[in-house]
C-alpha cells in the first residue's frame, strides 16, 4: 500500500493555506421567469414539455401517447393505472432491458440548464432512468430553482445513495459533432410540469 | 503511449500533408469554441465564477493531504473500498486484482483520461481481460486501434466515411454507409449487449467532495451509469487532485465544466455516486503516477488545477492545426504541454514550444490557470536544462551576442532586413518548422531607430 507515502509527499509539498471564497452569487429574477426559462432550456434539449394542472392530465397525455403493448412503468403511484407501478426493487435490474417507457418524479428542477435532480429513493432502479427507450420526468412547478447554487443549497443535507442530474435525452455528437438522440440511454424526453 | 513520433514539429508536418482536412479540423474545434463563449456570455457571472473556481482549487492545493483523509474515512464509511496507487503500474495492477479477486476477464469502461495515461487497456490486455470502450468516440478509436485524439471529443479527427469503414469492418454495418445517426444506432446496440453482460464497470470521476465521500461522474451520453448500474462491481478511479472540499462547491464547477468543454449549460448526466448498490462493490482508486512531486514545483503546481474541460484546446491555433496525436501524450494541446513534462521532461522536452504564446488558453481556462506564462517557463527551465531544440539553441547563443552589443544589433538589424527582402528562402526554410507553409511578411525599409532619428530626432 502506497498510502502512508502518497500523503506523506503531498503533505510535504502542498503549498500555504490559500481560504476558500464565500460563494455569493445574487439571484434578481422572479419564479415565474425561471418557469419561462425551464421550458425554453428543455425545448433546446429537445424534451417535449407539458404544462399540467393535476396527474388526470398526466395520465390523459400518455394514454393518448404510449403504444399500449409497449411496457411501461413508473414510480409514482398515482399513475399506476396508466404504468407498471414499482414501488420497491424486486428483481435483477437487467430485467428492465425492455422498457420502452418510465415515468419518474423529480425532487426539482433547475432552470439555466433544464436539469432535473432524481435520487435513488424516487427509481428504485438506479439503471431505470437509463435504460428506458422514453423517459419522462414529473416535477412540481413550485420547485423550480433558477440556478445550480440553488440547486445545492436543496440538496444540501438530503439523503440520498446516488443522486444524478438529468438534462434531456442521451446524447452524442462524436462522429463530426452531429448531434444523435439516444447514444446509450432515452431517445427521447418529456417533462411534466406540474402545478 | 502509442505513437511512436515524439516530436510533435514532426508530426505536425505529416498532419500538415492534407490541407484541406487540416482546415476541416481547424473550423470544428473553432466551431466548439464559438458554442463556448455563446455559453459562457449568457452568464453574467461567468468571471466571477472562474475566479471562485480558481481559489477554490488553490485551497485544494494548498489542503490536499488532509481532503484526501477526510475523503477517505467518508466514503469507507459510505461502504465503498478505497485504494491509492503510487504510479501508473500500481494503479493497472490494483484494477487487475479487484477484476481477478471476482474471476472477471471482461469489463466495460466509460471515459477515463487517467486510465490512459496509466496504459490501463494495454496491461489488461495482456492480462487476459477484455476491455470495452463505451463511449461513442473512445469506442471508434478503440476499434481503429488509435488513442484518443482529444480528452473530451477522442475521436475529433476521424472523418465520418471513416467511422463508416471502421463499423463496417467490426460491427457489420453496410459498406459505405457514413449517416452518424445510422452508425450511432448500430454503435447503440452492439454496446447495450455489452452492457447486460458485462459483471465490471470502470469509470472516471469528474469531481469528489471530502465533506459526503460522493464522487461525481458527467457524460452526455449515459454510458458511465448504464456501465455502472448494470455491473457487480463499479471501480472509479482518479487523480488525487481531483478531490473538492464541499459539496456545494459543485454549483460553481458543473456550471463551468460543460459550457467551458461543448457549450452546454450542463452534461446530460451529472451522476453522484455515494454508497454502492446492495449487490454491489464500489472501488475507488486514488492515483499519484508524479502528481505530488509536481505539487512541489511553485511554478509549475496550479496546472494541477484543471478539470479536463479541453477549452484550451479547442481555442489553441497550434492544436487545431497540428491535431492531438502530435502531442503523443493523453492529454494534448496547451494544458498536455505544461502537465506532461512534470512527469517526463526529457520525452515531453518539444512540447512547451509547441505554442505561439498567443495566451487565449489562459483566458478561456475556467480555474484561470496561468497557461501561457508556464508554457514560457517551461521552456525557460528546457533551454538551462540544455533540451530546447537545437536550432534554437544555437539561435539563442547567438541572439544573446548581438543583444549585448548595440552596434552589433544596429548592423544585423538592417542585414535582417535586406536578407528578408533580397533572400527570403535564407530564413524562411526547412530548418525552421514556424516557416513551413507560411511566406515571410515584406520587410520595412528601416528600423524603428532609424525612423526616429530622421522624423524626430
Amino acid at each position: 500500500m502506497s498510502r502512508e507515502s502518497i500523503l506523506r509527499e503531498v503533505a510535504k509539498n502542498q503549498p500555504g493555506d490559500r481560504a476558500l471564497p464565500v460563494i455569493d452569487i445574487k439571484v434578481t429574477t422572479t419564479h415565474q421567469e425561471w418557469i419561462e426559462l425551464l421550458k425554453k432550456r428543455l425545448e433546446i434539449l429537445h424534451t417535449t414539455v407539458y404544462e399540467v394542472a393535476d396527474y388526470t392530465a398526466i395520465k390523459t397525455i400518455l394514454k393518448q401517447t404510449a403504444v399500449p403493448q409497449e411496457r411501461t412503468v413508473t414510480t409514482i403511484a398515482d399513475l399506476s393505472e396508466v404504468a407498471n407501478y414499482i414501488d420497491s426493487i424486486k428483481e435483477d435490474a437487467h430485467s428492465l432491458e425492455d422498457v420502452d417507457w418510465a415515468i419518474i418524479p423529480a425532487h426539482f428542477g433547475v432552470a439555466e440548464n433544464g436539469a432535473m435532480w432524481i435520487t435513488d429513493s424516487l427509481i428504485q432502479y438506479r439503471v431505470l432512468p437509463f435504460i428506458t427507450q422514453q423517459l419522462a420526468v414529473v416535477v412540481s412547478k413550485a420547485t423550480i430553482v433558477y440556478n445550480m447554487h440553488q440547486a445545492y443549497d436543496k440538496i444540501a443535507g438530503t439523503d440520498y445513495e446516488f443522486g444524478v442530474f438529468i438534462a434531456g435525452p442521451s446524447k452524442t455528437a462524436d462522429i463530426e459533432q452531429s448531434l444523435v438522440l439516444g447514444a446509450h440511454g432515452p431517445k427521447a424526453m418529456t417533462v411534466f410540469i406540474l402545478d | 503511449m502509442h505513437s511512436t513520433i515524439t516530436n510533435h514539429a514532426d508530426a505536425a508536418v505529416d498532419f500538415n500533408e492534407d490541407e484541406a482536412r487540416v482546415n476541416w479540423h481547424d473550423e470544428t474545434l473553432w466551431f466548439i469554441r464559438e458554442k463556448r463563449d455563446l455559453a459562457s456570455h449568457n452568464i453574467p457571472e461567468w468571471e466571477q465564477l472562474r475566479e471562485y473556481a480558481s481559489q477554490i482549487k488553490n485551497n485544494v492545493l494548498s489542503n490536499l493531504s488532509q481532503y484526501l483523509q477526510e475523503f477517505e474515512a467518508k466514503a469507507k464509511a459510505n461502504g465503498v473500498i478505497v485504494h491509492w496507487a503510487a504510479d501508473a503500474a500500481e494503479h493497472n495492477r490494483i484494477v487487475h486484482s479487484i477484476l481477478q479477486k471476482h474471476g472477471i476477464d471482461r469489463m466495460v469502461k466509460s471515459k477515463s483520461m487517467l486510465t490512459e495515461e496509466c496504459g490501463l487497456n494495454e496491461y489488461l490486455e495482456e492480462n487476459g481481460v477484455e476491455v470495452i470502450d463505451t463511449d461513442l468516440g473512445e469506442r471508434i478509436v478503440q476499434l481503429a486501434k488509435e488513442p484518443p485524439s482529444h480528452i473530451v471529443l477522442p475521436c475529433i479527427h476521424i472523418k465520418k466515411e471513416e467511422v463508416g469503414e471502421i463499423f463496417h469492418k467490426y460491427l457489420g454495418t453496410e459498406k459505405g454507409a457514413s449517416d452518424p445517426k445510422y452508425l450511432a444506432s448500430v454503435a447503440r446496440e452492439h454496446l447495450r449487449e455489452t452492457f447486460l453482460t458485462r459483471k465490471a464497470a470502470l469509470t472516471g470521476v469528474n469531481f469528489a467532495i471530502a465533506e459526503t465521500g460522493e464522487f461525481v461522474v458527467s457524460t452526455n451520453e449515459g454510458n458511465a451509469d448504464m456501465g455502472a448500474h448494470l455491473a457487480d462491481v463499479h471501480i472509479a478511479c482518479m487523480g488525487i487532485e481531483k478531490v473538492l472540499p464541499k459539496q456545494h462547491h459543485l454549483g460553481v464547477f458543473l456550471r463551468l465544466l460543460a459550457r467551458s468543454a461543448t457549450g452546454q449549460p450542463i452534461t446530460t448526466y451529472s451522476s453522484h455516486f455515494k454508497k454502492p448498490q446492495p449487490h454491489q462493490e464500489m472501488h475507488i482508486v486514488f492515483v499519484d503516477n508524479g502528481r505530488s512531486v509536481h505539487l512541489g514545483k511553485e511554478d509549475f503546481r496550479n496546472s494541477l488545477k484543471c478539470i479536463r474541460c479541453a477549452a484550451c484546446m479547442n481555442t489553441c491555433p497550434v492544436y487545431r492545426r497540428s491535431g492531438g496525436h502530435s502531442y503523443h501524450n493523453a492529454v494534448a494541446g496547451p494544458i498536455g504541454s505544461i502537465l506532461t513534462p512534470n512527469f517526463d521532461m526529457k520525452k515531453n522536452k518539444d512540447l512547451p514550444f509547441a505554442s505561439t504564446l498567443c495566451g487565449s488558453c489562459s483566458n478561456v481556462c475556467p480555474v484561470k490557470i496561468d497557461i501561457h506564462d508556464q508554457l514560457y517557463k517551461w521552456r525557460q527551465v528546457l533551454m538551462k536544462e540544455g533540451l530546447g531544440p537545437t536550432a534554437k539553441n544555437a539561435s539563442m547563443k547567438m541572439m544573446g551576442w548581438v543583444l549585448s552589443k548595440p552596434a552589433i544589433y544596429d548592423i544585423s538589424g538592417k542585414a535582417a532586413r535586406i536578407v528578408l527582402k533580397y533572400t527570403p528562402f535564407v530564413v524562411s526554410n526547412k530548418l525552421n518548422p514556424w516557416y513551413k507553409q507560411r511566406e515571410m511578411p515584406a520587410p520595412p525599409k528601416e528600423s524603428f531607430k532609424e525612423w526616429y532619428k530622421k522624423n524626430r530626432g
